[in-house]
């Protein structure tokens, strides 16, 4: 199949124990160029931590991790700065690549934050560092974007705007993106593939297929009904019922 | 104008401030003054073991620094106690060791002061060698292993997963550490080698706002306050270490006064 080829990296029944206690265990999933593979389930569920065993910063991992690509862009949930490091929006673009300076005008631009470039990082909003961690993330044309909650602090219309921007990128740059998000809505829409976590696997395909699932509906409840007829009425141009749109 | 051995010092000197100035940025952003001091406290014992078996003292030492880095890092993974405490049993211990050996080596003149705080007459035409070489070359690997150094200094795990290996980069760094604390103790002494890595860095933070501006400044704090600590110990006839780190100090006080001017220049 020629799907093996655009395979940027595959988790096989991957698990992670720390302190005798698994964080998650028996992930298989898989991201392919040009696709969205969305992580949701509840806090501590395990969803960072898939991410980052995907990433490789996990090691003496339970299973297999198949990575296909180096050229990774990487927006953790939580970061830490030492302050003791002068360093400007633009020093932290060079992070971990040399790369052109129009590419980080192209970045920060289109994240909203061009205005920021000589400013000390630790001046930042949290929502203005947010930006900047996109931005630093796309510069670099990664084959592979793994976004954990990645508008996280960021005002409700710029939201909008990244997740679109998120959706345009894995378009444009056909890279694979991984990512983790509590909003229902997104990623409803513009996913290709969920894995709903908690702990282990509870269900994935689809978001259509998830969205039925019962245990799905269990752990999210009634906002996930809502969102279940929010996907339904955006396809539901048909009229059909909802066993043909299963078959969609 | 000048004796020989002072010309010997000057580029001895010179030539250490180089290597100690963006080595030490990477002390101060990774915080690791006490490691550097029990690297140094180690040393005493290496410069023993080279007075017993007749080795070269920048060899001896890098040696034996290497060495207790890496129970160094042994003892973190095996024990629950913290990095302070094991800093400190490993610093007082190697310097104790030290003390007993040179206890017994009453069959050797030494010179207990110019090893603890540096001998600007000690310096031969072989350390000057050695030096420029070594330093040389510690420099080209920090150059080689900086991207991943840096990025991991920043965050670890944007490094990681970024794929730059900072693991091996942090390795490496220990190993330069050793070696930069091996060729500069004849000069600056054992007890001052952290001091010599810290100020001039901790002086180009208060005047930058950039990681490569700070490593600039702190090799040129560096350099400064070589020229001006060796001049004043040939003056006064003073201690070469000591002269050099309070020189490193007056410049350390004199950038707090632009501090404020360079708090106006980032807003």
């Amino acid at each position: 199949m020629s799907s093996e080829n655009s395979t940027l990296v595959k988790l096989n029944n991957a698990g992670f124990k720390q302190n005798d206690k698994w964080l998650v265990e028996g992930v298989s999933l898989t991201v392919k160029k040009g696709k969205i593979v969305t992580l949701i389930g509840p806090n501590g569920s395990g969803k960072s931590t898939t991410a980052k065993i995907a990433l490789g910063i996990y090691k003496n991992i339970e299973g297999s991790v198949e990575k296909y690509t180096n050229k990774v862009g990487y927006v953790p949930q939580k970061i830490s700065i030492d302050w003791t490091l002068p360093l400007r929006v633009y020093d932290f673009m060079l992070l971990t690549e040399n790369i052109k300076e129009e590419a980080i005008d192209e970045a920060l631009t289109l994240t909203g934050v061009i205005h920021l470039k000589n400013k000390n990082l630790g001046n930042l909003s949290g929502g203005e560092f947010q930006r900047v961690l996109i931005a630093r993330a796309i510069s670099k044309k990664p084959e592979l974007l793994v976004l954990d909650e990645p508008v996280q602090g960021v005002d409700y219309t710029g939201e909008i705007a990244l997740y679109e921007l998120i959706k345009r990128i894995s378009d444009t740059l056909n890279c694979g993106i991984l990512l983790i998000s509590h909003d229902l809505h997104t990623v409803m829409t513009a996913t290709d593939h969920v894995v709903c976590l908690n702990g282990h696997v509870c269900c994935s395909g689809s978001p259509m297929d998830v969205a039925k699932n019962n245990e799905y509906k269990t752990l999210f409840g009634e906002q996930a009904s809502q969102i279940l007829s929010v996907y339904e009425h955006k396809h539901d141009h048909v009229h059909s019922d909802k066993g043909e749109i299963k078959k969609n | 104008m000048f004796d020989d051995f002072f010309i010997r010092a000057l580029i001895a000197g010179l030539g250490i401030a180089l290597v100690t100035g963006p080595l030490g940025c990477f002390v101060v952003w990774r915080r690791l003054s006490y490691f550097g001091d029990t690297l140094a406290h180690s040393a005493l014992l290496g410069v023993t073991l080279a007075y017993s078996f007749e080795l070269n003292i920048a060899l001896s030492v890098f040696i034996i620094s290497s060495l207790i880095a890496l129970i160094l890092i042994q003892l973190q993974k095996k024990t629950n106690l913290p990095g302070d405490a094991l800093l400190g049993l490993l610093a007082h211990s190697s310097l104790a060791v030290g003390l007993v050996v040179i206890g017994f080596l009453t069959f050797i003149r030494f010179d207990i002061m110019g090893l603890l705080f540096g001998d600007i007459l000690a310096v031969t035409t072989d350390d000057l060698i050695i030096i420029w070489t070594g330093g040389a070359v510690i420099l080209l690997v920090l150059k080689l292993i900086w991207k991943p150094l840096f990025a991991s200094t920043v965050n670890y795990e944007l490094a990681e997963a970024e794929g730059l290996n900072p693991d091996r980069a942090k390795a490496i760094f220990t190993i330069l550490m050793a070696a930069v604390i091996a060729i500069s103790i004849k000069m600056v002494g054992l007890l001052l080698i952290t001091g010599m890595l810290i100020i001039p860095a901790a002086m180009a933070r208060n005047i930058s706002d950039s990681p490569q501006k700070m490593v600039l400044f702190s090799i040129i704090g560096g350099l400064l306050s070589v020229l001006l600590g060796l001049f004043s110990s040939l003056e006064f006839n003073t201690s070469s270490g000591p002269s050099i780190i309070m020189a490193s100090l007056i410049l350390f006080i004199l950038s707090l006064l632009n501090i404020k001017q360079s708090i106006k220049l980032k807003n």
